[in-house]
């Protein structure tokens, strides 16, 4: 579960100066776009890393071995907040079992 | 002919773009078969076969994709063909040094319940990364047999091949392990047997078209109209999404990455920590923010300079060729004597022909540049360097690609316009790709420009040409989509590969492919457009009373213009005189609108039945006594901008789905073709005159 704290903290991913290291809480688009940012790993709870952010133009980012470019609309977005670490979340994110 | 029959099986090969499937498709079958490497695209299936172990293994090289939903051409065709073909197996190409994010495909697959077996291609990066599998635990883990192979390098293939027939013999079932935790479990479970009691299809679908349901699948929901689910299944999401908080769509793709995660983390080792892979390194130069597009602008510059120059001495070799073998022909026949047959076989099909074939060593050396930008990487830095200047165009990055294609030919380019997603910016793409001097026109500017500029100015007035190009088609796109193509840009999402070396298998399969396509064309069409152009210059023939008195080169000057094409290019001239042309070249351009090569043939056919010599540099002397530089520039305009060619025409009709697209982009080209030259032609006659 995303708790609508952790949505409130969020900024968006274009704010993220490069070489910050930080964690995707939501993608606010419609269901096709959701989908291709998911099957190419940008899912909640993900680990990106800003690679490139000029404030202008498009981003460049890496999610686990993936380096993908993200113009600036998409950039805005795509919710994240700092990654603090391991997951203390209540979300079962990579637990089957709940 | 053996004595047992060989049982015939279909095998698909399923992965995402980049992860070496298509060169692992070619390894397999051994097929010369067109690689359409343009990133991502290649929704035309493709087949190839082979025997093995007792086999006759039809290959389908399914469309790369990342994943299997609804929303894009690719993914539907790839997921039709696994559930309706039912193929015996379906091998998972997998980029192993990229393996969760591959995996994704892998799990989608497994719940098509689809028989599969995993190559780890690329293995040989893995493992210079530092990545090492244990195989058999991650088989086990992930429910399907693993072969490593390196299809670049032929390595693994025989065992590739092995396997599938055994993994086809022993007819296994795949075992399919991904849960989705309770919540959800119990939600597909409940619209399974809702789907049973409707009478949905069986062939242990069910899950899958619960799952999808679930995802709010489009196909799925217009295939399952009448069983009624809709409603539970509309039901079943928002209970989910309040559980989780999520679109259940997004909580699924998070699950199987989960699943991945806990496979790979039992079963994969990285032994050397991440570090500044070699592709970062060359990023940083030709990413950097300040350098990458003037760095971008060069290499152009620079493939197009070598283009001209290396290219020469070939085609000096293949015109001197010709010369000879026009003679050859011709002293078959009594010197001096007019027949049918020797005509026809010396102007009309060595002159027109050999006028074209001349210019394929730069086709290649054109054709081979293209390839290496696409097989090394470099593609996706250069479409993301043109974003910015794509996105004043009012285009997607992307659209820079097909572009890009098109000044090899626009045929393939607007086929590549198919890895846009939005329409209107694909229309927009598609109507303005000609305006990309394709190898046909750069043949054109090969003839005209050094006929008329001296050596040190060459490359510099090809490369303003193009310029011209596109700078109007930037014009002109950001007009479409200020009017016609009214439209909100489409966010930017790709992804950037890391550098590849190119294999020289490779570069030679994309070159040679492309330039045989190019020569078939010249073999085929214009040879019957050279044919019957020959046959409108030289018929009627005027009576014999009429060349009395004149010399040779005057008679043959006399008969053109009694000709059916002398009579058109007449009839038009006051129409292309402001353009500072003359029926000669009003001619060769109507011969050009079918194909744009065979404006060189009919000027040389025109020619070279007023003159006795063949061959180009025989023309280009003619062409600057005749004309003048600046009409020579009007010349390049002209074949710049105007209607592109049938073949083109027909693409787009076939790409844009109605005839009213194909029709403006030839009407508009040439009327604007029209326009500018004219515009320059006058004020050009005027500056010089004063």
């Amino acid at each position: 579960m995303t708790p609508e704290s952790y949505k409130e903290s969020a900024v968006p991913l274009g704010e993220v100066p490069p070489g910050r290291t930080v964690r995707l809480v939501a993608v606010d688009a419609g269901y096709g776009l959701q989908h291709r940012l998911a099957a190419l790993g940008l899912l909640p709870d993900v680990t990106v890393t800003v690679i490139r952010n000029e404030g202008r133009g498009q981003l460049i980012v890496q999610v686990k071995n993936t380096r993908i470019v993200l113009g600036r609309g998409m950039a805005h977005r795509v919710l994240v907040r700092p990654d603090t670490g391991s997951a203390n979340l209540p979300r079962g994110s990579h637990n089957p079992q709940g | 002919m053996s004595s047992t029959e060989l049982r015939r099986v279909t095998v698909a090969l399923a992965g995402n773009p980049n992860s070496g499937k298509t060169t692992l498709f070619n390894a397999l079958t051994g097929a010369r078969q067109h690689v359409a490497n343009y990133p991502g695209v290649t929704v035309e299936t493709k087949h190839g076969r082979r025997r093995h172990g007792g086999m006759e293994i039809t290959f389908v090289d399914l469309p790369g994709t990342y994943s299997l939903t609804a929303y894009s051409p690719e993914e539907l065709v790839a997921r039709d063909f696994v559930l309706q073909h039912k193929p015996d197996l379906v091998v998972h190409v997998i980029d192993a040094s990229n393996l969760e994010r591959n995996l994704y495909l892998g799990v989608q697959l497994m719940e098509m319940n689809a028989p599969l077996l995993l190559a780890f291609n690329m293995s040989d990066v893995a493992e210079r990364r530092g990545i090492r599998f244990d195989v058999p635990t991650l088989a086990q883990l992930l429910g399907a047999p693993i072969v490593e192979t390196v299809a670049s390098k032929h390595r693994g293939i025989d065992e590739l091949l092995d396997r599938i027939v055994e993994t086809v013999k022993q007819g296994a079932q795949p075992v399919y392990h991904c849960r989705y935790g309770p919540e959800i479990e119990r939600e597909i479970e409940h619209l399974m047997r809702r789907l049973a009691e409707q009478g949905a299809t069986a062939g242990g679908r069910l899950r899958w078209l619960a799952i999808k349901l679930l995802e709010n699948d489009e196909q799925v929901r217009q295939e399952l109209k009448e069983a009624q689910v809709a409603a539970e299944a509309d039901e079943a999401r928002r209970r989910l999404e309040g559980v989780f908080g999520d679109d259940p769509a997004v909580v699924l793709a998070d699950r199987r990455y989960g699943f991945i995660s806990g496979a790979c983390q039992e079963a994969v080792r990285s032994t050397v920590e991440r570090r500044h892979d070699m592709s970062d390194l060359v990023d940083t130069v030709l990413l950097h923010p300040r350098l990458g597009l003037p760095i971008f602008l060069a290499l152009m510059y620079l493939v197009f300079q070598v283009t001209f120059t290396v290219g020469q001495v070939p085609m000096d070799w293949l015109e001197a060729g010709f010369a000879v073998l026009a003679r050859a022909v011709a002293s078959l026949w009594p010197a001096g004597s007019d027949n049918f047959v020797k005509s026809l076989l010396v102007d009309g099909v060595i002159g027109g022909v050999g006028g074209v074939i001349v210019f394929l060593p730069n086709i290649i050396m054109l054709f081979l540049a293209i390839a290496i930008l696409e097989d090394s990487g470099y593609m996706a830095r250069a479409a993301f360097l043109m974003d910015r200047v794509m996105h004043r165009m009012g285009l997607h990055g992307k659209s820079f690609i097909p572009m890009l294609i098109g000044f090899g030919c626009s045929v393939p380019a607007i086929m590549a316009t198919r890895i846009l997603e939005n329409r209107r910016n694909r229309l927009t793409t598609i109507l303005v790709i000609p305006l990309m001097s394709c190898g046909a026109r750069f043949a054109i500017y090969s003839l005209i420009i050094p006929a008329f500029f001296p050596l040190p100015l060459k490359g510099l007035v090809l490369w303003s040409i193009y310029l011209v190009g596109i700078v109007l088609a930037v014009i002109c796109a950001r007009l479409l989509r200020a009017t016609l193509l009214k439209g909100t840009t489409v966010p930017f999402v790709m992804e950037l590969p890391p550098y590849r070396m190119p294999t020289f298998k490779g570069l030679w399969l994309h070159t040679w492919m492309r330039s045989w396509h190019y020569l078939k064309k010249a073999g085929t069409i214009i040879l019957a457009i050279s044919l019957v152009l020959w046959a409108l210059a030289r018929y009627p023939r005027p009576p014999a009373d009429q060349l009395a008195g004149r010399t040779e080169t005057q008679a043959q000057a006399a008969a053109l213009r009694y000709s059916v094409i002398g009579r058109v290019g007449r009839a038009i001239e006051p129409a292309i005189r402001p353009l500072g042309f003359d029926w000669k070249i009003g001619t060769a351009l109507i011969g050009s609108m079918a194909a744009k090569e065979a404006f060189i043939s009919q000027l040389g056919i025109v020619y070279a039945l007023g003159e006795t010599d063949e061959g180009s540099e025989a023309l280009a002397a003619q062409l600057q006594e005749d004309y003048s530089p600046l009409q020579g520039i009007s010349i390049l305009l002209f074949i710049l901008i105007s209607a592109p060619c049938m073949a083109t025409v027909a693409v787009t009709r076939r790409e844009s789905g109605a005839w009213k697209w194909a029709l403006l982009q030839w009407f508009g080209l040439t009327a604007l073709a029209y326009g500018v030259t004219l515009v320059v032609y006058q004020i050009g006659s005027i500056f010089l005159s004063a």
